[in-house]
């Protein structure tokens, strides 16, 4: 990480140019994650949206945004970055874009579009090496809607869809991995919790042409259940305790951008929400809770 | 000017190639596929300068024909009936983005049953999508009215996306033979496209399919995209005039065929159309005052046109290629709410369901609907909608089962 604009936190960027005053709610993960991408992608962006928790940011007659921005549908948000992108490259060739006038040309979607009904047009896209960059806010659910469990749900977590006493029956799908064995250009995980690891990874990503992905974990007050002021914290958790671990793809290769030296036993994090309360009360669920911790650290003795 | 043999296909990918078309995002499907695939030769062969792709969908093909539109280029795509159901939710979306692309659909039945032949279910059930709709009955015409669509869906008071639709099989794979005309001479009917501000630009920020809290505004939205797309009633038959001084091939958004003085009147759309002006012709010689009259315009729906055209007619036959189960023919619905309530509307408002899935109306049945009309006019009662079987149909598919049933039951099994 020698090679980057941003070393230490005061580095990055003081100019904050995402508007203030959006529908989200309190607290929400994606909105600090889609304020620091902003910060470092700039202004000359065309957001294509696909349906979730974001498509409020834009209500007629206001926008957050400086740059553009086109809601697509919630399965369709790839294929909408290939016209605006083959449009604005056609236009080049025809010399009718000025080079002050080219866009990155960027994908907004949530878990829920992400992992279910936009992979195919993702795929696609990846097929087509699409030069675009995918923003994927994961809270773990289908968070606009009431948080029912999507594919992208934790083991065990109680979600509007899965309130018993087990909580969700699957396991989060590895997108990373999916996208990965695309072989696109980029491919990383990210918290707003570690806004340095962000936004080296954004520089990283805005550096490469081709499909790129910023997966970010998105911690979601009234999905999670847990106060908004425990966002940042709840971030630093998933890290430290290895349950969301920070990597990227590159050339075929993953690499761990933060290796927790001594990770913190997972329910730490776990008892931070209430969408877990029922593996702590009325008394603890030891097997569930090892099961997710033995998961954790099978994946980190891989890694190491 | 040149004229060649060509199907209705060949006639849509040579009207694309004159409109100069930037950009084509594609999805292979029966029977539209020989559109994407003589585009693509062309483009292969530098024949024709225009950026292709490939879509894993017609709803994210859709979806980019839309996006590529709103950044600023002419954009060109084509399907059919599943496909065309599958890019639903998308042809909505994009008619909302007021995006002047041009969208050809080849007419097939839909499943289920699936088939893969024509009736006009598919581009019926996107009847309210927004889309302005442009219905062809040869190849002729459908060559012309691609350019004719895109000016009108470039015209300033219009600016929604057009959809021209040609009947599969009788029209996709029949060769007739068709005038193309120069590039020089489409050029001067159809200059560059100009996004105006409505595009993509660093530096000019742009929202768009923005979304709306409350259905004061909701409405408002809905109410320019319909207002604009009545509007382009006027923009066609002003366009079709142009196009009938610099090529001699004039068109309306109603063709009236021999029905002035008619006093039995077909109404019907798309290639069939023309086995009814052949039935109207033979039945002229035998002296009966019959007509045709054919929408070419859907949408926006050539309401007052029909209504001149009709007032005064004794009765009419609405020849529908489609069925909406529970109710009978879509067209049978348009027709009664543009008569109704008028002075002079025909007393008799017929229906006939025919020609589903590739199903053929034969002459006869033309002169059976003609003589049931007629018969009602007599009487003054408008008989029951007809689907039109013939007992010969019937005595086929019945031969079909006991076929299959004895096949089955030879190998042992239950019948």
């Amino acid at each position: 990480m020698s090679d980057t604009e941003y070393q230490r936190l005061k580095d990055l960027p003081v100019r904050h140019i995402l508007g203030t005053g959006t529908p989200m709610c309190a607290g929400c993960g994606g909105l600090a994650t889609l304020h620091q991408v902003c910060d470092i992608l700039g202004e000359k962006c065309v957001i294509v949206n696909a349906a979730g928790c974001m498509t409020l940011l834009s209500v007629y007659p206001s926008t957050p945004f400086r740059g553009s921005w086109l809601y697509t549908a919630m399965a369709s948000a790839p294929a909408g970055a290939q016209g605006v992108r083959d449009a604005l490259d056609i236009l080049k060739k025809k010399g009718q874009l000025r080079p002050e006038e080219e866009l990155e040309v960027v994908v907004l979607g949530g878990d829920g579009s992400a992992n279910g009904m936009g992979l195919s047009a993702t795929s696609g896209a990846m097929d087509r090496k699409l030069d675009f960059l995918y923003l994927c806010y994961d809270n773990e659910g289908y968070g606009n809607t009431g948080q029912q469990y999507s594919a992208a749900t934790p083991h065990a977590a109680r979600t509007a869809t899965s309130k018993g006493s087990p909580g969700y029956p699957g396991y989060k799908k590895d997108l990373f991995s999916i996208w990965a064995a695309h072989r696109p250009s980029y491919v990383a995980t990210v918290v707003a919790a570690d806004p340095l690891d962000l936004a080296r990874k954004i520089e990283r990503a805005r550096g490469l042409s081709g499909p790129r992905l910023i997966l970010a974990l998105s911690p979601c007050p009234t999905g999670w259940d847990y106060e908004p002021s425990a966002t940042m914290e709840i971030g630093k958790l998933a890290v430290q305790t290895g349950i969301w671990p920070l990597k990227e793809y590159v050339d075929g290769r993953v690499t761990h951008t933060k290796i927790p030296r001594s990770r913190l036993p997972v329910r730490e994090y776990l008892k931070t929400q209430g969408r877990f309360s029922h593996l702590f009360t009325p008394q603890e669920n030891n097997e569930i809770i090892r099961e997710i911790q033995d998961r954790i650290d099978r994946y980190w003795q891989d890694v190491e | 000017m040149k004229r060649r043999l060509l199907t209705g296909n060949g006639a849509a990918a040579w009207g694309a190639r004159l409109a100069r078309i930037d950009y084509l995002p594609a999805f292979p499907i029966t029977p539209q596929t020989e559109i994407i695939e003589t585009i693509s030769n062309w483009i292969d062969a530098r024949e024709m300068e225009c950026r292709m792709v490939t879509l894993e969908s017609e709803h994210s093909m859709l979806t980019a024909a839309g996006s590529s539109a709103v950044t600023g280029v002419r954009v060109f795509t084509a399907t059919s009936s599943q496909g065309l159901l599958y890019g639903a939710e998308m042809l909505y979306t994009v008619a909302g983005w007021r995006v002047p692309l041009v969208l050809v659909n080849v007419s097939r039945g839909l499943s289920s049953p699936i088939t893969l032949e024509p009736d006009h279910n598919d581009v019926l059930a996107m009847r309210d999508c927004g889309f302005l709709q442009i219905h062809c009955a040869t190849c002729q015409e459908v060559l012309d009215n691609l350019l004719i669509a895109y000016r009108l869906a470039e015209h300033p008071t219009v600016r929604l996306p057009v959809l021209v639709n040609l009947d599969g099989f009788y029209l996709s794979f029949t060769r007739e033979p068709v005038q193309i005309p120069s590039q020089a001479d489409a050029d001067r009917f159809l200059p560059p496209f100009d996004a105006g501000t409505i595009r993509f630009r660093g530096g000019e920020p742009l929202s768009e399919g923005v979304a709306v809290l409350d259905g004061s505004t909701y409405s408002y939205f809905r109410y320019q995209a319909h207002l604009a797309s009545l509007q382009g009633f006027a923009v066609y038959e002003e366009l079709g005039r142009e196009f009938g001084d610099l090529f001699g091939r004039a068109y309306s958004a109603l063709e009236c065929y021999r029905s002035d003085n008619a006093e039995i009147v077909f109404v019907m759309i798309g290639c069939f159309a023309t086995k009814a002006k052949e039935a109207v012709d033979r039945l002229r010689e035998a002296g009966e005052k019959v007509g045709l009259l054919r929408p070419r315009l859907l949408r926006p729906f050539p309401t007052a046109a029909l209504r001149k055209a009709l007032t005064g007619k004794k009765g009419v036959a609405v020849i529908d290629q489609n069925l909406s189960p529970g109710k009978g023919g879509i067209l049978l619905g348009e027709l009664a709410s543009v008569l109704y309530g008028i002075p002079e509307a025909p007393p008799v408002l017929a229906s006939f369901i025919g020609g589903l899935g590739g199903r053929d109306i034969s002459s006869e049945e033309f002169f059976e609907i003609h003589k049931v009309v007629q018969k009602a006019v007599a009487t003054g009662v408008t008989p029951e909608p007809q689907l039109l079987y013939t007992e010969e149909e019937l005595r086929a598919l019945r031969k079909m089962q006991s076929v299959a049933r004895a096949v089955r039951s030879n190998q042992g099994g239950e019948i």
